[in-house]
């Protein structure tokens, strides 16, 4: 396959207000030369879900501020299994208590990045986890 | 296996569909492959493009006229281009965020597409992202181009209908219209009709319609006559075609009703006209030609060394050697290795 650029989808889910830390994101990666398919405010695990097997995305950033992570998650993950999508890393960036990472973890994020996190940071480890993804479309 | 991904696709598996559109787009010996397979199924889905500047409302609408077409139980499939860096490569492609109404709904399907370098307000590889979705079975399928502000003429070759919109507030006089933006019109939308001026924006279009009809259908009887030999009868029945112009709200849903029925008389109008015809046969000559360019351009890749490609470019840059020279040149190379044993 010819060398093409990282999609990512980046989404908000929860209900609380404003997507200013996720729009931040969606541009540094662009910037980085990402495809970033930017979903906005206020989705839903289904919505997630869906829009990323659509998109057929490398990697699927989510944004949560509201404190909801240890119940968004599970679901999420649950209908990405539905959809045999398990091999698309999830990153979580946001408030995230750090005593919740381990559990998070254990429900197959990938990765979490607390608030102040550089843009450095989250670009490497979305480039290392693309690399270190099996390649197994042909399959 | 590629040919099981093709199988699934074709039988409207979501998962299937997506990604056999990352391969055409990003694999050019894929995307032989898969055109080849499907090309035969393809060519029964309405294909509308959706063009005009930047904010006037494109995706908004896009929204709206799915919405519309689920009521007339028709599978929907979106193609939303948004640009690349030229510098990074990189895409914020946001179209979606306008779109939130349409999840959930599995006789919908939404791709967004970066441009990847190619100007016109497609990408390269949009044809063929149409054609998975139209043999998966998306009976509509509407496109919305860049919007970069330029006449986005790409979209006419791409779609079977064009529907460009302007906005009021965006310069609100004729200057800022694009020229060659009326030309590719089939439908024009002047969205954002609860804003003020939007009623200027009207007037200023229906005098460049009125204007600007009898150049359109001169323009249609060139094209016939020269691209496909003449066929006057048929251009002639061309040119009864009317551009509408349709007002609407889009994000309060209102007018989009007459839109599609606007896209369904035009759609009728290219089937009883035999225009249809005539626009697959320009979409089909720009593809072939596309494609011959293409794969002359990796012949002459592979047959003529890069050094030796470089010092011809390298005599036409210090004006030792005529630029049309130049390509006499490699021609000739290109056609020397091929007859080499
Ligand atoms: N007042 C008003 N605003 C509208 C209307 N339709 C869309 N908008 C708003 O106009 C802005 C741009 O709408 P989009 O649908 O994103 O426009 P677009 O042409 O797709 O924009 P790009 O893809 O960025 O070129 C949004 O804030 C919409 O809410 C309308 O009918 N009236
Ligand atoms: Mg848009």
């Amino acid at each position: 396959m010819d060398v093409h650029p990282i999609r990512v989808l980046v989404a908000k889910p929860g209900l609380d207000g404003h997507d200013r830390g996720a729009k931040v994101v969606a541009r540094a990666l662009r910037d980085a030369g990402m495809e970033v398919i930017y979903t906005g405010l206020r989705q839903t695990p289904e919505m997630i879900v869906e829009a990323a097997l659509q998109e057929d995305v490398d990697v699927i950033g989510l944004s949560i501020l509201s404190g909801a992570h240890l119940s968004l998650t599970p679901r999420i993950m649950e209908l990405m299994a539905e959809n045999d999508m398990v091999d698309v890393p999830v990153f979580l960036g946001g408030i995230i208590p750090h005593d919740d990472v381990p559990a998070l973890k254990e429900m197959g994020i990938t990765g979490v990045f607390g608030p102040g996190t550089n843009t450095e940071t989250i670009i490497s480890s979305i480039r290392e986890s693309v690399v270190a993804k099996p390649a197994d479309r042909e399959s | 296996m590629l040919s099981q991904l093709i199988e699934k696709a074709k039988n409207g598996r979501r998962r299937a569909i997506a990604q056999l559109i990352t391969l055409v787009e990003n694999d050019q010996e894929a995307a032989r492959t898969i055109v080849a397979a499907l090309y035969s199924e393809t060519g029964t889905a309405h294909i509308v493009g959706i063009t005009g500047p930047p904010g006037s409302g494109k995706s908004t609408l896009v929204n709206e006229i799915a919405k519309e077409y689920r009521k007339r139980e028709q599978l929907v499939g979106i193609v939303a281009v948004d640009p690349s860096s030229p510098f990074t490569g990189g895409a914020l492609l946001g179209d979606r965020v306008r779109m939130r109404d349409l999840s959930g709904d599995r006789g919908i399907f939404i791709r967004s597409m970066a441009s990847r370098g190619s100007l016109g307000g497609l990408a390269r590889s949009t044809g063929n992202v149409v054609k998975v979705l139209d043999a998966a079975g998306f009976q509509v399928i509407l496109i919305e181009t860049v919007g970069a502000g330029q006449a986005e003429v790409e979209i006419a070759n791409a779609a079977l209908t064009t529907l460009v919109i302007e906005a009021p507030g965006m310069g609100d006089d004729i200057q800022t219209i694009k020229a060659g933006i009326l030309e590719i019109a089939d439908l024009l939308v002047v969205n954002k009709m609860d804003r003020p001026g939007s009623d200027r924006t009207v007037k200023a279009l229906q005098t460049m319609l009125h204007m600007g009809t009898v150049r359109r259908d001169e323009s249609h009887h060139g094209r016939a006559m020269t691209a496909t030999g003449p066929n006057l009868a048929v251009s002639d029945l061309k040119s009864t075609w009317h551009v509408p112009l349709l007002e609407t709200v889009a994000i309060e849903g209102l007018g989009v009703s007459p839109v599609v029925d606007a896209i369904q008389e035009h759609r009728n109008h290219l089937i009883k006209s035999g225009d249809w015809l005539e626009r697959e046969k320009m979409r089909s000559r720009r593809e072939v030609g596309q494609l011959l360019q293409d794969r002359f351009m990796s012949k002459l890749q592979l047959t003529v060394p890069l050094d030796e490609r470089e010092t011809i470019i390298e005599a036409v840059a210090r004006r030792q050697l005529d630029p049309y020279s130049a390509v006499e040149r490699l021609f000739e190379q290109a056609h020397a290795s091929e007859e080499a044993p």
